[in-house]
């Protein structure tokens, strides 16, 4: 007998699947902006711009600065 | 058998049916008063954060709603009113609500204290836990008085929303706590009265049927009195002004005669016309509650461009 991809399963959870998936895209598009926006009321980029892993010069305090 | 078999028998439960849970009807007055409170208060919010803050503070709601349809499915299916509710009806398994509230109530919790602070965050807690625990499962069936506390559950949110703005609790925050507080009794007996409930058959203990109807018109009056105060109390604070006052004496004033006019009622003059007068009083205390914050969110809007306010 032949391997069935669509079970009448998921023609009966369509709806289900459908609404579990918007949701999800939904948390995501959540999370995602409260990461933009949490992250530019911090101001300055220096503040959030420190642990790249990467050398950035312009962040290093020059002589004289503290 | 080559193919996977999964109880297609059953009745699939769809999304709609999972929503019904969370009691959206509930869920719009929450999200309503919440939204007040935030906008009324002195800090301003970052639209996004201020969007899902609501959200988690509805969700919260929502899903004390889902616990609460768990733990009273047995009295639910007892019930005109509630036997149409997904667990009685066979559409969604107590477990499924149960998993519901559990995980939507954790997600609420955690994404406001991560969102704003976590004093809103604490105070949906609370909000969730009381009206589940303390109002569902312990007041609900062991007083008449249970419409009392449980409406503090319906009175969190604004304080909410205040605390998600302000991070803090005040004096207008728990006035505008105390004024749903204070009306949601007289609003609920006023409906008790001429709503024929099937409580009794249930088991849960309501006033009109404990202690009758002539009693309850006296708690609707007692109710309303103390009810004046307060709200004409916020009025006199920061969020005030003169368009809220006026607002509330008006409002106060129809509510208050409507509440004397059931009290001066019995039962041969309630059956003459049908409930007439407590039809309307019902009617009034929904126009109540919402002149009340509209007027606030009026008085927001003033102040914003200068005028309004004492």
């Amino acid at each position: 007998m032949a391997i069935k991809v669509e079970h009448e399963l998921h023609e009966r959870r369509r709806g289900r699947n459908m609404g579990v998936g918007l949701l999800l895209i939904g948390f995501i598009a959540i999370i995602f902006g409260l990461t933009v926006v949490k992250v530019l009321q911090l101001g300055e980029a220096a503040q959030f711009e420190k642990f790249d892993h990467v050398a950035r010069p312009q962040i290093v305090p020059q002589e004289g600065e503290n | 058998m080559s193919d996977i078999s999964i109880q297609d028998t059953e009745y699939e439960a769809n999304m709609g049916d999972y929503f019904a849970l969370l009691k959206p009807r509930v869920m719009s007055l929450v999200v309503f008063t919440a939204l007040v409170g935030l906008l009324v208060a002195p800090v301003p919010v970052h639209p996004f954060i201020g969007f899902v803050g609501i959200l988690c503070i509805a969700v919260g709601a929502g899903a004390s709603g889902a616990l609460n349809m768990w733990w009273d499915a047995d009295i639910d299916q007892l019930m005109k009113r509630t036997a149409g509710r997904p667990i009685p009806a066979g559409r969604v398994t107590a477990g499924e609500a149960l998993a519901i509230g559990l995980a939507l109530s954790g997600f609420a919790i955690v994404l406001l204290a991560l969102a704003t602070n976590f004093l809103a965050a604490f105070l949906l807690a609370f909000t969730i836990f009381f009206y589940a625990v303390i109002y569902s499962m312990w007041l609900k069936r062991a007083t008449p008085q249970n419409i009392v506390i449980g409406g503090a559950a319906g009175a969190f949110p604004p304080m909410i929303g205040w605390a998600v703005a302000t991070g803090g609790v005040s004096i207008e925050s728990v006035l505008m706590f105390a004024l749903i507080f204070m009306w949601t009794p007289p609003h609920f007996w006023a409906l008790a009265l001429f709503v024929k409930s099937d409580y009794g058959n249930a088991g849960v203990p309501m006033l009109t049927e404990t202690h009758g109807r002539d009693a309850t018109r006296k708690h609707v009056i007692i109710y309303t009195l103390l009810l004046v105060p307060v709200a004409l109390g916020l009025g006199l604070t920061s969020i005030g002004g003169p368009v809220y006052m006026a607002v509330a004496v008006l409002m106060n004033a129809w509510f208050l005669k409507g509440a004397y006019d059931i009290y001066r009622r019995d039962d041969a003059a309630c059956e003459a016309d049908n409930h007439a007068v407590e039809i309307a009083v019902f009617k009034v205390s929904l126009y109540y509650l919402f002149a009340h914050f509209g007027a606030l969110l009026i008085e927001a809007a003033l102040r914003q461009n200068g005028i309004g306010g004492w």
